[in-house]
């Protein structure tokens, strides 16, 4: 299977993760990564520097109607809801906060998980709601693969363990575990 | 028989029936933003699939009334981003005060919370006297509310915050009459503001104006139809005259990306070239 994107989920907890897994993919990694992570309405934008610093990807927040490119990592605006077109592009809307969120996990992996079908690979890691888990339901349906951070080594268990019970995802693994498999799972298409 | 994804042929009907019945005309609205709002108005319709919802919508007035207002967002608060407002009061308001008189046009107003807050600014900075605002929007129904300018009490902290952070220095709760579980906004905000119901995917340019606020409205809109739209707005701002759009929209997309000089990059406020 050639997966063309991947998305995340990131609630509370996730500047760390996201700072592990940015330092850890490797410069060559070239599927785009769109993140969702619950922020504050009024946040700029220093911790996508921060987190700049320590990554060998480009990081950065999306536009509306940007396309997505290969070799980026996309990062939700604060107070827009982020949703992805058919043809690979972004959309922002200003509608009602879903799961008390907005940008929410749900709305942005709804709308992928329809562009993107069964090319798809839908990732939850540590938070402490349980947005992402409808998300991660359609994902699945639409023919994705579904990776779920094993609660047990999350920092906020909730988020994680809301999807491991509602559903049977594909991977439950530490976060390391994750990222070797994002890895091997692209590198293969990569020789392919 | 063609592959063809089911939902969104019937989403294009749909979007089809409602123009040629209402003449709102949602076909160029994006994708994914209007399927995720049919989908969730079918779900609380309980109705079984979006072909019912067309044959409704033809038969029920009241039902296409309920889905006009499910496909209009109303989202808005008042001196939504703060920094935005600061950058008005510093950037644009020098260029406002230079004029005899004062024309904005705020477009896609909604319930009216952004159109008070220009109020409010253009009050704090003794300009209102000599400023007209004309606030549009489709949504009669929204354009009614603000025309009453009654909001919920609930709101007024976070709006206090907002309009300190935008750089106010009066108090805040000057501007309004509390009442329970409601506010209603002072007379004199009001006096100047005139609500009218245009529509900026198919009525064209109803006056000559010197600020131009639409924010957070053309985010719904396909690419193609921006760019009409920023045409509307080229053609409805005097030279000189300025364009405010929301946090994260920008010209970059259209065809007057070099008609404009940027005043403010971040706040994407936009001054159009002589």
């Amino acid at each position: 299977m050639c997966y063309e994107a991947i998305v995340i989920g990131v609630s509370s907890g996730g500047m760390k993760a996201m700072k592990i897994m940015f330092s850890l993919l490797p410069e060559n990694f070239s599927t785009p990564i769109i993140i969702v992570q619950h922020i504050s309405a009024h946040s700029d934008n220093q911790w996508i520097k921060l987190l700049n610093d320590k990554s060998n990807l480009p990081i950065k927040e999306t536009d509306e109607k940007e396309k997505i490119e290969r070799g980026n990592v996309y990062i939700a605006p604060p107070n827009y809801h982020l949703l992805i077109e058919k043809d690979k592009t972004f959309s922002l809307t200003i509608d009602e906060r879903v799961n008390y969120a907005r940008p929410s996990i749900d709305v942005m992996f709804e709308s992928a998980a329809e562009a993107y079908k069964n090319k798809l690979i839908g990732v939850i890691l540590t938070g402490s709601n349980n947005d992402g888990t409808k998300g991660m339901k359609r994902i699945q349906e639409c023919g994705g693969l579904t990776i779920v951070q094993d609660p047990a080594t999350a920092e906020s268990s909730y988020m994680p363990a809301s999807v491991i019970a509602a559903m049977q995802v594909d991977y439950v693994l530490p976060l390391n575990g994750i990222i070797a498999l994002l890895i091997k799972i692209t590198q293969l298409q990569f020789h392919k | 028989m063609r592959d063809i994804d089911m939902p969104e042929l019937e989403i294009s009907l749909l979007l089809e029936a409602v123009y040629q019945k209402y003449g709102y005309d949602f076909r160029q609205y994006s994708e994914a933003h209007i399927k995720r709002r049919i989908m969730n108005s079918k779900a609380m319709s309980g109705l079984e699939n979006i072909s019912q919802m067309q044959s409704k919508v033809l038969n029920d007035e009241a039902f296409a009334s309920k889905l006009l207002q499910d496909l209009s967002i109303t989202v808005t608060e008042m001196f939504r981003d703060p920094g935005f407002y600061k950058s008005l009061r510093e950037n644009v308001i020098p260029v406002l005060k230079t004029y005899p008189f004062i024309k904005i046009w705020h477009a896609g107003c909604s319930t009216g919370e952004e159109a008070y807050s220009m109020a409010i600014i253009m009050q704090e900075e003794g300009l209102y006297d000599r400023t007209t605002i004309y606030a549009t929007d489709f949504n009669q129904q929204a354009l009614s509310q603000a025309k009453e300018g009654i909001f919920s009490n609930s709101m007024m902290k976070e709006y206090t915050t907002n309009y300190q952070l935008s750089g106010g220095k009066e108090s805040f709760s000057g501007y309004y009459t509390s009442n329970y579980d409601n506010v209603i906004m002072n007379q004199s905000l009001k006096k100047n503001i005139v609500w009218a119901n245009h529509n900026l995917v198919t009525d064209s340019v109803f006056a000559e104006v010197h600020l131009i606020l639409c924010r957070n409205v053309l985010i719904y809109f396909d690419r193609n139809l921006q760019n009409k739209v920023q045409r509307l707005f080229y053609d409805s701002l005097v030279n000189g005259g300025i364009l405010c759009l929301g946090s994260k929209e920008s010209l970059r997309f259209t065809d007057l990306n070099e008609e404009y000089t940027e005043l403010d990059k971040k706040q994407r406020i936009f001054k159009k070239d002589y």
